[in-house]
Formats: C-alpha cells, sequence, structure tokens
C-alpha cells in the first residue's frame, strides 16, 4: 500500500497549480467561488485557456490533440481546478461526443468535428431524455426517417442542459420502429439553427433557466451526419455513458465545498460562538468530512485500478451516488448556516456585477438557491437509482 | 382519547380549504409571492371574513378561538394551499398585545383580526442565528419616549407591514436575558429604512434598519426588560404555526408523489411497482405522521402553564418538522426526478417551502438543543 503520489505525479500537480495560478482568471474564479451563474463568455474564455495549453481535452489521445494524460494525472488536474475555483469543462462536446466519435465516428467526421470542438466553434448539447424516456432511456421515441440522403427528424427531448447555448445537439433517435427497445436506436448529430427545432427554456425551482426542451418537427439532417452504423446507436449511448467517469465523483469541488463551509462556520455566529464550535453544527460537519476523506481513497483505488489497466464499471456507480450525497449535504450545510439569511433571494445577486452589500454573510445570496438547484445531482447523469440497479446486477450478481 | 377536531373546527377547515383552493391556485399564489406586497390583500381580506384571524385568538380578545388546537388547523390549512399571507405575523403580534399589552395597546387587535392592520414581529438580528435572547439591538428612554438604532434581519413583510413589534435592549448586553424590551412601531416611523427582497419560497422579506426612530412611551409593550418571556410566548405560537403548516404543505407534497409514483411509466409499468421506491414511499408516510403526532402534542402543550413541559413539546414538534419536512422535499424531489426540478410543478414550490420553514423560528438543530437543555433543566427541578 502506497497512498502517496509519485515524484512525476507531484511534480505534475506543481506544473497544474503553476498554470491556474497564472492563466486562471480571477474574475471568474470569484464567480465559481461564490456560486454565481457563469456566462457562456466565461465559459468560452476558461475553454480558450485550457486549449491553448493543450488541456482541454484532457482524456482525447494526443492524436486528436489530447495531452495524453493518465487517469492519475486527469484526477489530479480535476481536483486542482476545482480547489482553484476553476469551472467545469463543459462536458458535452468535449467530454461526452469526443471520445464517441474518437471511437465509432469515420475519418471524415473525426476531421471536420474534434478540431471544431476544441476551438469552440462548435457548442454542443445533448439530445438523450425524452418526456417518457428519462431512466428508461432505451424507450426514446424521437424519430428519424431516411429519405435519399438526409434523415427527418421529428419528436422532443428534454433536460437539455445550455442547450440555449448550443448550435449543435447529438440526438439518439429511433430510426427502426419495428425492433426491440434497445436495437433501432441510432446517434445523430443536429444543427440547432436547422428550420423545424424549436427550443424553450425549462424554468428550474430556483429561478434558473440553464436547461431546455427542445422540438424537432421535420428537421432534416445530412445522412452524413449520422454517427457509426444505423440502429447501433445504443451501444455509442452506453459508451457515451459510461466513458472516464473516474471524474464522476467530483472529489475536487467536494473538498472545495468543504473548504467554504470551514470558512463559513468559522466565521457565523450563533449567540457569540463561531458555528464550528456549536456541537451538532460541527457534528454535521464531522460527518460529511469523514465521508468524503472515505470517499477520497475510495476513488484512488478505483484510478490506481483503471491505471493498472482496469476498466471502471460499475465502481463509477459507486463514486456518482456517494459523490453527489456528499456535495449535496455540503451544499446544505452551508444552507443551514445561513440561517434567516438563507430565505431572503435576490436574482441579481446570481450574477456577477451584483455591487449591493451583501444581506447577512456574502455566501447567503446563493446559499439556498445553489442546495436547490444541486438537488438535480442526484437526478441527472443516471439517476442514483438507476446507479443502485447497475450496483445490484454488476457487482452483486442480483 | 378523542382524536377528531371539533365540529366547528372541521366546518372553519372545510371553508378555509375551499376558499383556498378556488381563489389561490397556484399560478394565483405565484402572482400574490411575486407581487408588490409579496401576499395578496385581496385573499388576506377573504380570509379575515372567513374568520381565519379570529380564530387565533380568544373571545376576550376579539377573536372566537384561540387555543392550541385552532391555531394549529388554520395554519395546515395554509400550508395545503402554500398561502403566502401574513397570517403568522397577526398571530405572534396579536399573542403579544393579549400577553402583554395595556387597554389601549390591545386596541390595535380589532385592526389585526379584521386583516386591516398588517402585523410583523422584527426579532432576528444579524449574529443571532436564532437565539432568542441575542438582542443588541438598544432602545434609550427620552424625556417622551424611546429612541431605537439598529438593525433586524429577515422581518417577513417588513417592508409593507404596518405594525412592526420591535425587539430591543434596554439594558445589559447580547445575550443576556434580562433587559429585552418589545416596542410597538408603526411601519411609517421616522428613521426606519427597509430592504425589502423576495424569498427563495415566495412571499417578501424585509431588512430594516432603524436609525434613531423615536415612538412615545406608549409605545413600550409590557414591562421594562421583561420582554425575554413575551418573546418566548410568542415563539411558541410561532413555532406551533409553522410546525402545523409544514404538516399541511408535507401532507400535500407526499400526496403528489404518490400521485406520480402510480402515473409515471418507465421500462413499462408504473415507477410505484418497484420496491425501492415503495420502501421509501412508506417512510415518508411513516415520518409524515410522525410529525402529525408531533404536532398535535405541541397544539396540546400551548397553553400548559408548565413552562418546561410547554416548551419541550413546542421545539419537539419544530424539531420533527425541520428534520422530516426537508427529508419529504429531498425525497418529492427525487422521486419525481427531473420534472421535480421544474417551477412548473407546484410540488417544487411546496419543497422549497418545507426547507425554509426550517429557517424560521430556530432550526433542527436548535431545537434539538434546546430540548436538550429543556430536559436537564427539568431534570433538576
Amino acid at each position: 500500500m502506497d497512498l502517496q503520489f509519485t515524484p512525476q505525479e507531484l511534480a505534475f500537480r506543481d506544473e497544474v497549480r503553476a498554470f491556474l495560478k497564472d492563466k486562471l482568471p480571477e474574475r471568474i474564479a470569484h464567480k465559481v467561488k461564490a456560486g454565481q451563474r457563469l456566462t457562456k463568455a466565461d465559459q468560452e474564455e476558461w475553454h480558450a485557456i485550457l486549449n491553448a495549453r493543450g488541456w482541454l481535452a484532457n482524456h482525447w489521445p494526443k492524436a486528436h490533440g489530447g495531452p495524453g494524460w493518465g487517469v492519475v494525472e486527469k484526477f489530479i488536474f480535476d481536483t486542482e481546478c476545482a480547489l482553484a475555483g476553476g469551472p467545469r469543462i463543459v462536458p458535452f462536446g468535449v467530454n461526452m461526443l469526443g471520445p464517441v466519435l474518437i471511437k465509432y465516428g469515420n475519418e471524415q467526421q473525426k476531421a471536420y468535428w474534434l478540431p471544431r470542438i476544441l476551438s469552440g466553434e462548435d457548442w454542443w448539447c445533448q439530445g438523450y431524455s425524452e418526456p417518457g424516456a428519462g431512466s428508461d432511456l432505451a424507450s426514446v421515441k424521437t424519430t428519424a426517417v431516411r429519405e435519399g440522403d438526409h434523415y427527418i427528424v421529428n419528436g422532443q427531448k428534454t433536460w437539455t442542459t445550455q442547450g440555449q447555448h448550443a448550435n449543435m445537439i447529438f440526438c439518439l433517435v429511433r430510426t427502426d420502429r419495428e425492433a426491440k427497445a434497445q436495437s433501432g436506436i441510432s446517434f445523430l448529430l443536429v444543427d440547432m439553427n436547422s428550420p423545424g427545432v424549436e427550443l424553450r427554456p425549462i424554468r428550474t425551482l430556483d429561478g434558473d433557466r440553464e436547461v431546455n426542451e427542445v422540438f424537432f418537427t421535420d428537421v432534416k439532417v445530412p445522412a452524413e451526419n449520422l454517427v457509426g452504423e444505423e440502429n447501433k446507436g445504443w451501444t455509442y449511448a452506453k459508451f457515451l455513458l459510461t466513458y472516464e467517469r473516474t471524474g464522476i465523483a467530483g472529489v475536487g469541488f467536494c473538498v472545495a465545498a468543504l473548504a467554504k463551509l470551514k470558512v463559513i462556520a468559522a466565521r457565523v455566529l450563533k449567540n457569540g460562538q463561531p458555528l464550528d464550535r456549536d456541537p451538532l453544527f460541527a457534528a454535521r460537519m464531522a460527518r460529511v468530512e469523514i465521508d468524503l476523506e472515505n470517499m477520497k481513497t475510495t476513488n484512488l483505488r478505483v484510478i490506481a485500478a483503471v491505471a493498472g489497466g482496469g476498466v471502471p464499471g460499475a465502481e463509477s456507480s459507486m463514486l456518482k451516488i456517494r459523490g453527489t450525497e456528499i456535495r449535496q449535504e455540503i451544499l446544505s450545510l452551508i444552507r443551514r448556516a445561513m440561517g434567516p439569511y438563507a430565505i431572503p433571494f435576490v436574482e441579481e445577486a446570481q450574477y456577477e456585477g451584483y455591487a449591493e452589500p451583501p444581506l447577512g454573510e456574502p455566501e447567503a445570496a446563493t446559499a439556498a438557491a445553489n442546495y436547490f438547484n444541486y438537488r438535480k445531482l442526484s437526478i441527472f447523469g443516471g439517476s442514483n437509482e438507476i446507479q443502485k440497479n447497475i450496483i445490484s446486477k454488476m457487482i452483486l450478481g442480483l | 382519547m378523542n382524536f377528531q377536531h371539533t365540529e366547528d373546527r372541521r366546518m372553519l377547515a372545510d371553508s378555509l380549504n375551499r376558499y383556498l383552493s378556488e381563489n389561490n391556485s397556484i399560478e394565483r399564489r405565484h402572482q400574490s409571492a411575486e407581487g408588490t406586497f409579496g401576499y395578496s390583500t385581496s385573499l388576506y381580506a377573504g380570509l379575515a371574513e372567513l374568520g381565519a384571524i379570529g380564530a387565533l385568538f380568544p373571545e376576550e380578545a376579539g377573536g372566537f378561538g384561540g387555543s392550541g388546537f385552532d391555531v394549529s388547523l388554520v395554519f395546515e390549512c395554509l400550508g395545503r394551499n402554500l398561502a403566502v399571507e401574513p397570517m403568522l405575523g397577526a398571530l405572534v403580534v396579536g399573542q403579544a398585545l393579549i400577553a402583554a399589552g395595556t387597554d389601549a395597546q390591545r386596541a390595535q387587535l380589532e385592526g389585526i383580526v379584521s386583516g386591516g392592520t398588517v402585523a410583523a414581529l422584527a426579532h432576528d438580528e444579524p449574529g443571532s442565528h436564532y437565539e432568542l435572547s441575542h438582542v443588541a439591538m438598544t432602545a434609550a428612554q427620552t424625556a417622551t419616549g424611546w429612541v431605537l438604532n439598529g438593525t433586524k434581519a429577515v422581518v417577513p413583510l417588513g417592508d409593507s407591514a404596518d405594525l412592526l413589534l420591535v425587539s430591543a435592549r434596554t439594558s445589559g448586553a447580547a445575550p443576556d436575558a434580562d433587559g429585552i424590551s418589545l416596542f410597538l412601531v408603526p411601519g411609517t416611523a421616522a428613521g426606519l429604512s427597509k430592504r425589502g427582497n423576495g424569498r427563495i419560497d415566495g412571499g417578501r422579506t424585509a431588512e430594516l434598519t432603524l436609525a434613531s426612530v423615536a415612538v412615545g412611551a406608549d409605545a413600550l409593550l409590557g414591562t421594562e426588560g421583561q420582554g425575554l418571556a413575551v418573546l418566548e410566548r410568542i415563539s411558541g405560537y410561532a413555532l406551533l404555526a409553522l410546525a402545523s403548516e409544514s404538516l399541511g404543505v408535507m401532507d400535500v407534497a407526499k400526496d403528489q408523489t404518490l400521485e406520480y409514483l402510480r402515473t409515471r411509466k418507465q421500462f413499462g409499468v408504473p415507477i410505484g411497482s418497484f420496491q425501492a421506491l415503495q420502501h421509501r414511499m412508506a417512510d415518508l408516510l411513516l415520518e409524515v405522521e410522525q410529525a402529525r403526532s408531533a404536532v398535535i402534542n405541541a397544539a396540546a402543550a400551548v397553553d400548559d402553564t408548565d413552562r418546561l413541559a410547554r416548551e419541550k413539546a413546542l421545539s419537539a414538534a419544530k424539531y420533527s418538522v425541520g428534520r422530516i419536512g426537508t427529508l419529504v422535499a429531498e425525497e418529492s424531489i427525487q422521486m419525481h426526478g427531473g420534472i421535480g426540478m421544474t417551477w412548473e410543478l407546484p410540488l417544487s414550490h411546496y419543497a422549497k417551502r418545507l426547507v425554509m420553514i426550517d429557517h424560521q423560528f430556530g432550526d433542527e438543530d436548535h431545537h434539538l438543543a434546546r430540548f436538550i437543555a429543556l430536559s436537564q433543566a427539568t431534570a433538576e427541578v
């Protein structure tokens, strides 16, 4: 047993830290740490900075513009980024579509789409879920019918995160209505500016509008936008969902959030004493800290197994469940720490440039909204219930 | 034993639920919550006319109820219908007038009961974090009355309330139990500035800054320096009211989730056919019934003259609904999946209200600690 990073890995960590210190814009880091909402321009700026260094698509192979990192380097990078207040890399193009194209796309598709993901020329969103196909993703009903050199797409997608920023959407569509659920699905790339595509924002309970419904009415899609083989899309969809899930625990985000919580609890007073001296609150903090310490090692165990040539399978389901639970608990504690000041909600304070003095603690402006918004963590990306089904089947054999 | 409400109370509950379901649809509720006042003046007038406010007070105070079960029943109805009207302010300020007011001061009850006067308690302060005795605002005596200075946090409808009940220190320092006094301050007082905001759970709240606000000698409510006992008394009513409201909210959230489990199909079957979800729904039912019992205990205890027994029951109820309300909110959203995260679905607003009730008059931890302290005090007696 050796829980330490190697000297090379530590040197890599220092390199990442130096890069972040030098290149991560203070303005953006401040917004991330304050829990404010990021604009598309913020995210594009950060992507461009990473891309200039060759670190944007950090798990793509070198041949396609990746840095050639292994899982340990990627873990170190993700963690350091989160600790420094770096925004999450928007996953749809870089982390989701990119690997699918690299594995299943034809040469023409790789040559055309991959550079556009890196440059930010295309902004992708995900067309997976439908009103009747959430956890049961294989029951997608959006159809694509081949007519000459085009597909005609009809149907509806939902929960399309950041769809309002996207010009492209990758979709699961049904190309064979007679086939059994999982077969008969294809993986299609659709231009959001095509006639017949309509986007409607969904307002979430915290007042945010980052998810959308996307409607397709007789949308013409060039047949060359089919990835892989017709009716084999489920294979690609599953690959996308399980690809590179060692990052799913969100260790960096958890560690950063816990550090923020501790600062708050040392500052907020309950009857003249800091909240971290309150035995009940201190116990809540200690519990989540212990859970996080344990999960960090669980995560490293999975990473070490992958680095040793293993394939992350159902283990990533464990990490998804525990990681999201821990993040949600920390956000819940930040909300609790605000006391009555968790109640007021100022929409403008969710964005950069709000200049009014804070009501109560500075974190109060976003504490409740973030707590409610991040209830999504245990729902999306395969709900935690679906992850438990996977564990039951794949690990326990039940 | 009899766990039935009286015929009169059942009739009141029926008429309140009918009135609110007809006049406070979720769309109307959002309009009220996001409007100028943060509530509907016409709905509030309607509630007053139906006797919802009168039910909170005894006959000698111009009402026709005032027992714990009256208060509980009204607030459970408000919770079921997610009402944002200023009933809690009416209850606590009205009860303060009853507990400590002079005849002249008690005359203000008429306006409260009729709904014409909107009242609010301005007590929390920055840094008090639910501690009742943590009052730093000062009140200095002058030849003609008092001058108040300080800041009050998160006052419900503080930007539009007509009558504010303000706690201030006339001697000592926070968190001394002695030296807290209560003052009736008009919402239009000179020197009172208001920073109004919306609430995450709908409605409005305000941070109030009092800069040399001068009030007459007749503004002092009760005995100078002895306000904490009155504050504890009216907070007790607030705990009962909020616990009851929470129960009404969680009943609806539970029913909506159950309905969703019955109708939402995935993998070709209703998701309610999955045993994992059945057991979680069964857990919710158990917890909600425990909350109901906690509310009954609190309603029965609110008039108990044994202070320790009374306050333990009240803290137990608020602790219970704090813990269970958050659980019901989180589980209801989770079992709905993505749709549970949307503004469009009424459930999400019920969930927000459940969680934010835990941020009023002391959260789960605060009341657990208070229960422990009260238990230890009981053991010493």
